[in-house]
């Protein structure tokens, strides 16, 4: 069992979310992600995926880094320091977006949701905190708006209360007013069918017609009469929410929710869970499909890029990438149990290597091994016959279409 | 239940019960725990030879893969062929019926006793 004895160099101590104590309470075990110690499962990583699928998991996503981007000139920032263009997202909902580097590099994956209506939300992987807030620093030097960044500390209960509600920024800044307020925060996600049902029976959360708020769509509410901001996003392929409140009410939110989810099979889930889940539903993850190195396009991800803004980071990058645009990310299903791993060799009919994994695993949803891989646009058309080289074993292995799962309700 | 000190141990978590000449091996239920659910196990034939510290086979789970050490040179007389249907059996009875495959012979890697084998896994096994 060699893989389990080389101890991982972890130099700065990972941080600890507001929820740490619980999930050490309900026997976790634990691993180190983005800078952050984090539960990768409670019990059975196989159980806490097939909760989601069938009624519910909770999440703890803390980790996750959030921006708050208010002022006059916020959608005019975005939409230089973005992919897409952020000044036209509509009060109360939400898009997927990029961040970019000069070359077009990807810097970031982000969920932007538009606050109010001088005020976003971004919410930043765990990793890319440093990233996104360089980009955000480095964009302002060229940005058509001045970008100031809030460095004093503010209380969590006015964090959330200024985007659980739709009213007017109230700062009245000119330009763009970037706050990292990741240390203050909470946030905590319910994926599956039975979530709607989860979050109308916890105790203390309160929240007008939750059936009625669509899919990348969000609304304030009150936990314990605090502010709670409720969004119907997610990482899984399921419906779900993820719920932000102030650090102090953290564990009794957590608390009800798993209370209120019990009777419809809700569990804890962990970042085991939450890989495969995405995996299946073919969601790139930071720092194995999508990267420095890549660019929207190869990742499947031009759809994102609003390349007709007069300016943007990246634009120029882009339009230069055009010409030689390199691998695309592609969806690889396989025969057998042994799944190709992130790394792995993906080989042509020759079998001389053509390709790699970033994310491969046996798919619990569907019994087979999944993976994506990037490979040459001429090998990307769905029904290629591939292999993947696992560890000596050149496994077949056919291109499809993204994703591998799709609920059905 | 398995008396746990009755067995021996690998600093590769890996245990083994002695019947004779005949050498029972399997992985620990804290190598099970670390590893998470196992989907798949590969094993070598019945009727190979395996030599001690040698990898003689894979334990895969959703998440990772661990390579399984020979803790003993020598045939192999049997499998565990209960694990192709269900792999999950080493989660949940690492000890017991989740037990990978028995070797004939008696040199074998450095082995540690139960209290050897806690002290290395800081009392966590």
């Amino acid at each position: 069992m060699s893989a389990l004895s080389s101890p991982s160099p972890a130099p700065p101590p990972p941080r600890q979310t507001p929820l740490h104590d619980r999930h050490e309470a309900l026997g976790a075990s634990f691993t180190d992600f983005g800078g952050w110690t984090m539960p990768v499962r409670y019990t059975s990583d196989l159980a806490e995926h097939r909760a989601v699928r069938e009624s519910a998991g909770l999440f703890d996503i803390s980790h996750m880094a959030e921006f708050q981007v208010a002022g006059a000139g916020a959608a005019q920032f975005l939409d230089y320091v973005m992919a897409g263009r952020m000044s036209r997202l509509p009060l109360g909902r939400a898009k997927y977006s990029l961040v970019l580097a000069e070359d077009g590099g990807i810097v970031d994956d982000v969920i932007v949701y538009r606050t109010g209506h001088e005020r976003f939300l971004v919410v930043a992987n765990a990793g890319n905190r440093d990233a996104v807030a360089g980009a955000f620093s480095s964009g302002s030097e060229h940005a058509p708006i001045a970008a100031t960044f809030v460095t004093e500390p503010r209380e969590a209960a006015d964090a959330v209360a200024s985007f659980a509600s739709a009213s007017p920024s109230p700062d009245g800044t000119d330009g763009a007013r970037i706050e990292d307020v990741t240390d203050r925060l909470a946030l905590i996600a319910v994926q599956g069918p039975r979530a709607e049902q989860v979050l109308r029976s916890a105790e203390g959360l309160a929240a007008d017609d939750l059936s009625g708020l669509a899919y990348y769509a969000w609304q304030g509410g009150t936990f314990q009469e605090a502010p709670v901001f409720i969004a119907r996003t997610g990482y899984t392929g399921e419906d779900g929410f993820e719920l932000l409140t102030g650090d102090a009410h953290a564990e009794s939110l957590w608390d009800a929710l798993l209370a209120a989810g019990a009777p419809h099979g809700l569990v804890p889930a962990g970042l085991a869970a939450r890989d495969t889940l995405r995996l299946e539903a073919g969601m790139p993850l930071y720092g194995h499909e999508l990267s420095r190195d890549v660019g929207p396009a190869q990742a499947g991800l031009a759809r994102v890029v609003a390349m007709d803004k007069a300016d943007f980071v990246g634009k120029e990058g882009l339009l230069r990438r055009e010409l030689d645009s390199g691998d695309v990310l592609v969806g690889l299903v396989a025969e057998g149990r042994r799944a190709g791993r992130a790394g792995y060799a993906v080989t042509g009919p020759d079998g001389r290597a053509v390709g790699r994994v970033t994310s491969g695993a046996l798919s619990p949803t569907l019994g087979r091994p999944i993976a994506m891989a990037f490979v040459p646009l001429e090998l990307a058309e769905p029904g290629t016959a591939l292999a993947i080289d696992v560890r000596g074993t050149a496994v077949p292995a056919i291109v499809t279409t993204l994703p591998f799962y799709r609920r059905t309700t | 239940m398995t008396d746990l000190t009755s067995l021996s141990y690998t600093p590769e978590h890996e245990w083994i019960s002695r019947d004779g000449d005949i050498a029972t091996v399997g992985i620990t239920d804290f190598a099970a725990d670390k590893l998470g659910d196992v989907v798949y196990v590969d094993l070598p034939a019945v009727g190979q030879t395996v030599t001690a510290g040698e990898v003689c086979g894979e334990i895969e789970s959703t998440k990772s893969v661990g390579e399984l050490y020979a803790p003993v040179s020598g045939e192999v007389v049997e499998v565990n062929t209960a694990l192709e249907s269900d792999p999950s059996l080493i989660n949940a009875d690492a000890f017991g019926a989740g037990w990978l495959l028995r070797i004939r012979g008696s040199e074998s890697v450095d082995l540690l006793d139960r209290a050897g084998y806690e002290a290395l896994t800081d009392g966590a096994a």
